[in-house]
């Protein structure tokens, strides 16, 4: 968290690749991890005399993160061009909006669940729609140094969204970042996979340190390459220490030098400055000719916002009151996704106890999700079939670790409950068995006995381990409240509870 | 002169153009004395004048988001000055 | 010296050959006085075949253009094979469009698939098109043969065809003079009998100045009534496809068939087109003509002027009331193209950068060069200094591959649009646009077309302006603020100078009234034979 000896001030730039089946400006599929340069046309490769003509699921998925994100949705919004050149970049610029982006000034709430921060409004000056550059890689093998370009990736629509600096730490930064994630994943617009370049931040970062009589601001820095969310975390923490070590060498304040802009080193866990740019950055924006203003009149934000769903805040809010279960369980099966929150509401439903169902998500199926690394719709125990095991344990027919052992073999073997529960061998003790064990086990066990009468009622345990050992299927929980019946009957008792 | 020779050095970089020596300074006399002529445009009140980026009043023109067959890569690099038949090839990019 | 290399390479000197080996007699076909609309009735009743007209048109190319330098590349093999296409379907009664075998020329700007199509720059030499420009498609779906390649500015940059990278083109009525630009090849070829229709764009005049100086009609649509998609971009706001012809009719026919909305381009109108071809015959009745007052100033060559003013009299005759239009802002044309249009070429033109296609330096040379230019380094702060080889090979490649011209307007646009100088430039030169475009949406709630000159003077020396940029950009004067405006405008020939060098007359119309434009300018020309007239140099000859 943020040192006594200065403040950290972050913003951040996100870059959301959009899902949509073709690029921005073209009909090449945006699919990942086809081979270099298969999914390219004269548009999007730039050849002359190719035209781009917009794709209208792109700015619909815009529109609905920007709405919310609880942006201003302008009615008028153009198409400038960014001119610079890069090998990746392949008609030299980069559709891109300017000064009139399709939405500005929202926020995004963020919090954490275990309360290291209060929960905070992380304003957003605005979200814009662009098109993506292509990949380069240098081709270490060819010795001189050539670099190989790829232009599958270009033209497939990004959506930029940028932070007011209102990031105080780099805890708050994750935390921006995976509540952005979920709400990108609600709202269905990216697949948000970093791997695969679908969620990509630039950090710029700065400390305010606070001395006598005023507070001195260091120079911004951008941080780029942070390619995970722990990533932009330690990469904030290296960057504030490094510019406070840099502060106390060298005074210098914001304004002294020209912006920088470092690299994340994932390997070093450092950031490094980069190469300098050849020239000072003049982009040459101006209004691309090609393409004709988009118009959203209001009656489309309306209806955009109608239908863009319960999203993640809300659905917290409506857990913890609906079904009574903690902030913290809410909050675990929110940052599931939706999916996972369905699932829990018809297992909830279904069971009848839904802090019962909340503890199962949490504890059991998401570990399960985990070890299998699948998400909740390739799970195979349906919430129907999970409703019937937890009723059978809510009514003390199973007790929690035989539930388990049943979950287990219905994942394994595809069973329903009562089979798994007769495959496992599984079946109701009656009374009278159950009294004629503990019994027996009382009369075996005189020093047990002689312990709860003077007052170890936990020295029943042993005889429940016993039980369990003799006959599987006995429901522990009525095994000791049938043995310690039997022996405060017993001589020795000091008290005779069942009278 | 509106432009320097050296205003011209800067922009040659900018729009990635080598000039030699005498190409300098004959850009930098053209263009002095054409933005000279160009600069009439200030005499003129444009206040509260809409700017014309387009002379057609078109709007939310976009097409369905659908895919379409577009280039085969041996089509995409048949023009290019150097590639491996995968990728297209340059001097090294440095930086990032 | 260029000129003719390419004529040579591509064949046409073997057309002796053909000529012998399938046509030894010829048919009685006047190439000189036929209009394309007379032609299409010979094809259609048979009196010639699409393979002799085609072959017609050849021979009249393989006789002149040495001389005149209009064709980059003549395609007789592929025009002969289409031709010969086109008869056989004529012959099995397919149906056939509306040009079914009527020779075309395609100034060197819209691609073609695996056709070399080269912006008449070094930079394109070699490049091959993966793909048809949509007004390519429209033409061969019209049936149209396409016979070859016309010469022009380097990337449509120029006002004389002078900043070719290939050859000169020469104007056929004064093989000493410009044909005008940057269409000129397509100007030329028409002058000249070569083909009956050719294919222009214009920018900032580009086919109506070329048109008025080669004494031919060439025709600017509004702006999104033919599509750009493969039209190589110089500035994009401004650019459009349109047709030259020797008749008003012919030219009409030509639009006709290229003009229509096209999903491929976001600036492309969705306005139904007109049938011009059928109405540009019918006069219009109570026609309104406005003479900018603006254009008749300081400046206009004398004989031009009465050329001008003896045509408005001939619509006079034809019942037209003739009003004083002022557009205040014209005077400003020139100053506000020579900002937008470099601005967008400087953006359009960054993808040759000798990445992905088009011409690169010789790596090896760029980076022994670098290398020595480190060694008279001193510190290692100079270093920063030094382009990457990456920048270098940017900067060679474009420097080599690009002419003088389109150098000098890619570094006046980087200029206007860089830090500090959009608004003083670019942004100002937008707002004036706009104030263009109100004086002609105040002229036409007056009258239906404006009348005036295409150019100031008729067509000048070849090399006489190459060194004067400034007086080359003022060539545009009077035909500038149409494409600001996006409006509609036509050039043809009204008059011949004493020296005999043809003169253009100019009619605007607003946007989308290109019927009207083509009707009133049909009425003009079926009162005059200037239309009629053909260069004296050369004999006429039948084939």
């Amino acid at each position: 968290m943020t040192s006594a000896e200065y403040e950290i001030v972050i913003g951040l730039e996100v870059h959301v690749q959009l899902k949509t089946a073709s690029k921005l400006f073209c009909s090449c599929s945006t699919e990942f991890g086809a081979e270099p340069n298969t999914q390219t046309c004269p548009v999007c490769i730039g050849l002359p005399g190719a035209l781009p003509v917009l794709n209208s699921h792109a700015m619909e998925l815009s529109l609905r993160t920007a709405i919310a994100l609880n942006c201003e949705i302008p009615r008028f919004t153009k198409w400038d061009r960014k001119n610079y050149y890069y090998p990746d970049l392949p008609k030299g610029y980069q559709v891109s909006q300017f000064d009139l982006p399709m939405s500005q000034r929202g926020w995004l709430m963020i919090s954490d669940p275990e309360g290291e921060f209060p929960e905070t409004k992380i304003r957003i000056i605005r979200a814009h729609l662009e098109e993506d550059a292509g990949k380069s890689m240098h081709d270490e093998e060819a010795g001189k140094g050539d670099s190989r370009i790829d232009l599958n990736r270009t033209g497939t629509p990004l959506l930029e969204i940028v932070s007011e600096p209102d990031i105080r730490s780099p805890e708050q930064a994750r935390s921006f970042l995976s509540e952005m994630k979920l709400l990108l994943g609600y709202l269905d617009v990216s697949d948000c996979n970093m791997q695969e370049g679908s969620l990509r931040v630039d950090a710029n970062i700065n400390l305010h340190i606070p001395q006598q009589q005023e507070m001195i601001a260091t120079p911004i820095v951008e941080v780029k390459n942070v390619n995970s969310f722990r990533a932009v975390e330690r990469s904030m923490h290296f960057e504030a220490e490094r510019q406070y070590r840099r502060w106390q060498e060298t005074g210098e304040r914001l304004g002294d030098v020209p912006k920088q802009t470092r690299g994340w080193d994932e390997n070093a866990q450092v950031t490094r400055a980069q190469r300098h740019k050849e020239e000072s950055s003049d982009y040459r924006y101006f209004p691309d000719p090609d393409l004709v203003p988009v118009i959203v009149p209001d009656e489309r934000v309306a209806s955009i916002r109608d239908q863009l769903g319960e999203l993640p805040a809300a659905i917290r809010e409506r857990l913890e009151q609906q079904y009574s279960i903690s902030a913290y369980t809410a909050d675990v099966i929110v940052n599931q996704g939706r999916l996972l929150v369905d699932y829990f509401e018809e297992l909830a439903g279904l069971s009848g106890n839904a802090v019962l169902a909340g503890n199962w998500i949490q504890q059991d199926i998401l570990r399960m999700l985990k070890e299998e690394e699948i998400t909740i719709s390739q799970f195979t125990v349906s919430a129907v079939s999970l409703a019937e095991l937890l009723t059978l344990v809510d009514t003390g027919q199973l007790d929690h670790s035989r539930g388990r052992e049943v979950l287990q073999a219905m994942v394994e073997s595809g069973e329903g409950v009562e089979q798994a529960i007769a495959s496992l061998g599984i079946e109701q003790v009656d009374e009278e068995a159950l009294d004629a064990l503990c019994q027996q086990l009382v009369e075996e066990s005189p020093a047990v006995v002689k312990d709860v009468q003077a007052g170890k009622q936990q020295a029943v345990g042993a005889l429940v381990g016993k039980a369990r050992k003799l006959n599987p299927n006995v429901n522990p929980g009525r095994i000791r409240e049938i043995c310690l019946e039997l022996i405060s009957r017993m001589p020795g008792s000091e008290q005779n509870p069942g009278d | 002169m509106p432009l320097s020779r050296s205003d011209v050095e800067r922009v040659s970089l900018l729009a990635r153009l080598q000039l030699g020596e005498e190409e300098l300074d004959r850009l930098t006399e053209q263009l002095s004395q054409i933005v000279q002529y160009v600069e009439q445009l200030s005499e003129l009140d444009t206040e509260g004048v809409e700017p014309m980026a387009h002379t057609l009043d078109l709007q939310d023109v976009v097409r369905p988001d659908e895919r379409r067959p577009g280039l085969s890569r041996e089509e995409a690099l048949a023009n290019a000055p150097r590639h491996d038949d995968e990728c297209y090839r340059v001097p090294a990019v440095l930086g990032d | 010296m260029p000129h003719g290399m390419m004529t040579s390479a591509t064949g046409f000197r073997r057309y002796s050959e053909i000529e012998r080996a399938t046509h030894p007699q010829g048919v009685d076909m006047d190439l000189e006085q036929t209009s394309a609309t007379d032609l299409l009735s010979e094809l259609g009743s048979g009196n010639c075949s699409s393979v002799e007209l085609t072959e017609a048109c050849l021979q009249q190319v393989a006789r002149h253009d040495d001389t005149i330098g209009a064709f980059l590349q003549v395609e007789t093999e592929s025009a002969l094979a289409r031709a010969a296409s086109i008869d056989q379907q004529r012959a099995a009664g397919d149906p056939l469009g509306p040009l079914a075998g009527l020779p075309v020329a395609v100034k060197d700007i819209l691609c073609r698939r695996g056709v070399p199509t080269t912006c008449g720059s070094r930079m394109l030499e070699n490049y091959l098109p993966p793909y048809n420009a949509t007004v390519i498609e429209r033409l061969e779906n019209a049936g149209a043969v396409i016979i070859g390649r016309t010469n022009m500015d380097e990337f449509a940059m120029g006002s004389s065809t002078e900043n070719s990278a290939y050859q000169l083109t020469r104007n056929p009525w004064d093989p000493e003079r410009i044909p005008g630009g940057s269409s000129g090849g397509s100007a030329a070829c028409l002058a000249a009998s070569m083909v009956p229709l050719s294919i222009g764009t214009d920018t900032g005049g580009s086919i109506r100045q070329p048109a008025a100086l080669c004494g031919v009609v060439g025709v600017k649509p509004s702006y999104g009534r033919v599509s750009r998609y493969g039209l190589i971009a110089y500035a994009s706001s401004l650019d459009q496809v349109g047709p030259l012809a020797r008749t008003v009719e012919d030219a009409a026919l030509l639009l006709e068939v290229i003009a229509g909305h096209d999903p491929r381009d976001s600036t492309s109108a969705p306005n139904e087109v007109p049938r011009y071809s059928t109405t540009v015959r019918e006069p219009l009745e109570g026609l309104r003509i406005g003479l900018v007052k603006e254009h008749f100033g300081e400046g206009l060559d004398n004989e031009i002027a009465s050329a001008i003013e003896q045509a408005v009299r001939v619509y006079e005759s034809l019942g037209a009331s003739v009003h004083d239009i002022s557009m205040p802002h014209a005077g400003y044309g020139v100053a506000t193209y020579y900002i937008i249009a470099p601005c967008e070429a400087s953006s359009n033109l960054a993808r040759y950068d000798g990445v992905h296609y088009g011409y690169r330096t010789d790596t090896e040379a760029m980076l022994k060069e670098l290398q020595a230019e480190r060694q008279l380094l001193s510190t290692q702060e100079d270093e920063g200094n030094l382009d990457s080889p990456l920048v270098r090979m940017y900067r060679r490649s474009r420097a080599e591959g690009l002419g003088a011209e389109v150098k000098r307007r890619i570094m006046l646009g980087t200029y206007a649009l860089s830090e500090g100088y959009y608004d003083a430039y670019y942004l100002k030169a937008l707002k004036v646009r706009r104030l263009i475009r109100g004086d002609y949406d105040a002229a036409f709630k007056q009258v239906d077309v404006l009348a005036g000159p295409v150019t100031s003077s008729p067509a000048f020396r070849c090399g006489e302006k190459t060194d004067d940029p400034l007086s080359m950009y003022l060539e545009d004067l009077y035909t500038v603020t149409a494409n600001l405006a996006g409006v509609a405008g036509i050039s043809l020939p009204c008059g011949f100078t004493s020296s005999g060098l043809p003169i253009g007359l100019q009619l605007q119309s607003a946007p989308f009234q290109e019927e009207r434009l083509l009707r009133a300018a049909a009425m003009y020309q079926a009162e005059t034979d200037w239309h009629t007239r053909r260069p004296p140099w050369h004999d006429i000859r039948r084939i």
